[in-house]
């Protein structure tokens, strides 16, 4: 397939329930993005460190660092917003403010306005987010081609990147309320696009049914489905039927390991079959949960189990597997 | 798996009658709230009486345990007893903003109240600031607690913590809120009532009017004086937020409370849950043991991932007819390689908190529909590790 996904979108946010393998999606997605000598910036939000542990890399400052380098001379970016620093370098750049920092530090205005006023926290984070987009619209000599944002999960998305109505409750009129609009006016147009990591298991395929429909119900911009850890079969139909019914030939399979020169006793024979049928219940879930994905009707992308765990040779398989599903 | 740990005994933990609050945390996504519900449901068949108070549900999990409303009061879930007619199970979800509501009228006479219920920056903070659900989450606690001491309803309640950015949030957002409802800024914020400025020093002063100015500019003199009303209203009604965060503290130190630590064989999950043990440590909150979830099977036979992928190999040169059980020792590999890391990331956890006890629950590819399927997870939890067959 020739086509590239989502052309004109400068702002991939991607979330999904915890434990799916955000993080890992959205890295990979970063250096899918970075081909043919394109820089991409991948941030966080979370002050958890997740890409620096991904890419085995001291933690990372409140500052754009190069971290990894893509086939054909890109280049990915790494950010890890922080609040409060997000607080302070907007200050600084809509009020030349930097300086008042240490005085509302002390007066503990800073921990109020990240931690406790209500949404003030998120449309820093987001603010941040699109100010990046931005450079791109100024043709600004530090733009980057593509910003994904490694976003909190998917009960909370929707909220986290509503910040209009997040802030509504707060502040009806007045700067923050000014900024909140024009995060929104990136945020909600054709150039963002939300994408869904998930895994074909029951509660992660519910959570993003439901996402997909509270994200439309906010009238933000739905991007693709990233299947996650997918098992694809291992064995015919056929042999899947078998497996189910516990009608391998045991026979055969005995014969054969004796044929490879394994020494065996009856347990391996047994487990073996055992662990076929596994598989079989396994591919059998994750058939089913695939369907409820599919009517959807979104782009979906399936990436497979690395059953190594991922390390960077892991994230640029991913990528690669990407860039041939055509995002790029 | 057989993890290098002391065996976390979950059943010994349910029969003490002196645990009488279970703290399930972890990061999220690792089955914190099934884990909690399992444990509840086995320790009313085991004779107590047990209180869940849920976070978050999925949904079928709710129905599994009766639960159709979120009406924020533990409703009996029917078709639990224990043995000879004793035990029982109620259960509940946190409504955060109905508990909030419920703290506002319970502390104020009906006007006040009314004032702080209508006041816009309350119904923000109520209903989205981060940590209200955390907050709200002890806060209920604290009240199922002292409901259990005075109707002897409970005698046991096994709390599901939010889903937090981070575990140890919950710990922290009492605290958090708790400080800035006392602290220095809210003081600063509602001086201008009570003729603030008087005896500052000049830096203070010229800090002072800085601050106003830069906080005025930024969210509009409406949200200051709103936060400043709320503030007002609040103080004089409750007696110090602080100490309710510190009371629930407390009771978390308690040696009848006992926390379970869950997480799955992943690295941020195993991260999060190495974290929460310091911090509890550190805290001197009580830790029962860790439960690790989703654990792959594997090394049941004697058959290494590397053994089995040669093997493999060879069977496929061979042609058609060796091709299923070249597939079937493909599966077995990589099973064998999940299995491998699985245990060596739980062995990095077990052997820097050598003393935490451990139980693991396998992967299972279904979701929990009904009390049987609760059921079968509390076996699992309560599972005795196999003693070592064979030496290697």
């Amino acid at each position: 397939m020739t086509d590239v996904w989502w052309p004109g979108v400068a702002l991939h946010v991607v979330s999904g329930k915890g434990g799916t393998g955000k993080t890992t999606v959205a890295a990979a997605l970063a250096l899918a993005l970075a081909h043919q000598g394109k820089r991409t910036l991948l941030m966080e939000v979370e002050d958890r460190q997740g890409i620096a542990q991904l890419f085995d890399t001291a933690p990372l400052p409140y500052e754009e660092r190069k971290i990894a380098v893509a086939p054909g001379g890109g280049e990915v970016w790494a950010l890890a917003l922080n609040a409060q620093e997000a607080l302070l370098d907007y200050l600084d750049t809509f009020y030349n403010l930097r300086r008042a920092g240490s005085v509302l530090r002390r007066m503990g205005a800073i921990d109020f306005a990240t931690t406790i006023a209500p949404g003030l926290r998120d449309v820093l984070l987001t603010g941040k987010a699109c100010e990046v987009v931005r450079r791109i619209d100024k043709r600004a000599p530090n733009a980057y081609s593509a910003i994904v944002l490694d976003a909190p999960p998917t009960g909370r998305i929707s909220r986290f990147l509503n910040v209009n109505s997040e802030v509504s409750g707060l502040a009806k009129v007045g700067p923050i309320r000014n900024h909140a609009d024009l995060v929104m006016s990136v945020i909600s147009s054709p150039r963002t696009a939300v994408h869904l990591v998930t895994l074909l298991e029951e509660m992660p395929v519910q959570e993003t049914i439901d996402g997909v429909s509270d994200l439309r119900s906010a009238n933000l911009p739905v991007g693709g489905i990233f299947v996650n850890m997918t098992r694809p079969p291992m064995l015919t139909s056929e042999q899947l039927r078998e497996a189910r019914s516990g009608t391998l030939p045991a026979l055969g399979i005995e014969r054969s390991l004796a044929e490879a020169g394994l020494t065996f006793d009856n347990q391996v024979v047994t487990a073996l079959m055992h662990e076929a049928n596994d598989h079989a219940v396994r591919v059998d879930l994750e058939a089913r949960e695939a369907t409820r994905i599919t009517e959807l009707g979104l782009p979906t992308f399936m990436l497979p189990l690395i059953s190594e765990g991922i390390d960077l040779g892991g994230l640029y398989q991913l990528a690669n597997l990407l860039r041939e599903c055509g995002v790029r | 798996m057989k993890l290098n740990a002391p065996n976390l005994d979950v059943d010994a933990l349910i029969r003490d009658r002196s645990i009488t609050i279970i703290v399930c945390t972890g990061a999220g996504g690792v089955g914190k709230t099934t884990t909690a519900a399992a444990l509840a449901l086995r320790a009313a068949e085991q004779g107590r009486d047990v209180c869940v108070l849920t976070i978050d549900p999925a949904k079928r999990l709710a129905q599994a345990m009766g639960l159709s409303v979120l009406d924020n009061t533990p409703r009996l879930v029917a078709g639990v007893c224990g043995p000879a007619g004793t035990g029982s199970l109620h259960a509940m979800m946190l409504d955060m903003k109905r508990t909030f509501d419920e703290v506002v009228e319970g502390n104020a006479d009906p006007e006040r109240a009314q004032a702080i219920l209508d006041n816009p920056f309350y119904q923000a903070l109520s209903s989205s600031f981060a940590g209200t659900q955390e907050y709200m989450a002890m806060e209920k606690l604290g009240q199922l607690r002292a409901a259990a001491s005075a109707e002897s309803s409970w005698d046991l309640i096994v709390v599901d913590t939010p889903p937090s950015r981070s575990a140890l949030d919950f710990l922290d957002a009492p605290e958090r809120l708790g400080s800035f409802l006392d602290g220095r800024f809210i003081r600063i914020l509602t001086a201008p009532a009570r003729g603030a400025g008087r005896g500052i020093g000049k830096l203070a002063a010229f800090s002072f009017g800085l601050f106003t100015n830069v906080l005025n500019k930024i969210l509009g003199s409406q949200v200051l004086a709103d936060v400043g009303s709320f503030v007002a209203a609040i103080d004089t009604t409750f007696g110090g937020f602080r100490e309710r965060a510190d009371a629930t503290y407390k009771l978390l130190q308690d040696s009848g409370t006992s926390f379970i630590v869950i997480a799955a064989p992943e690295r941020d999950a195993l991260r999060e849950a190495a974290f929460f043990v310091e911090r509890l440590k550190t805290d001197s909150m009580p830790l029962a043991g860790l439960v690790l979830n989703r654990v792959q099977g594997g090394g049941e036979i004697d058959l290494s991932a590397e053994q089995a992928t040669a093997s493999a190999e060879r069977l496929e040169k061979m042609g058609e007819d060796e091709r299923l059980t070249a597939a079937l020792l493909r599966l077995h590999a990589n099973r064998q390689k999940i299995h491998t890391r699985q245990l060596h990331l739980a062995e990095r956890f077990t052997a820097a908190h050598p003393g935490v006890a451990a139980t693991t629950v396998p992967a299972l590819a279904e979701d929990v529909h009904d009390l049987a399927g609760l059921r079968e997870i509390g076996d699992l939890l309560a599972k005795k590790p196999e003693p070592p067959s064979r030496s290697k």
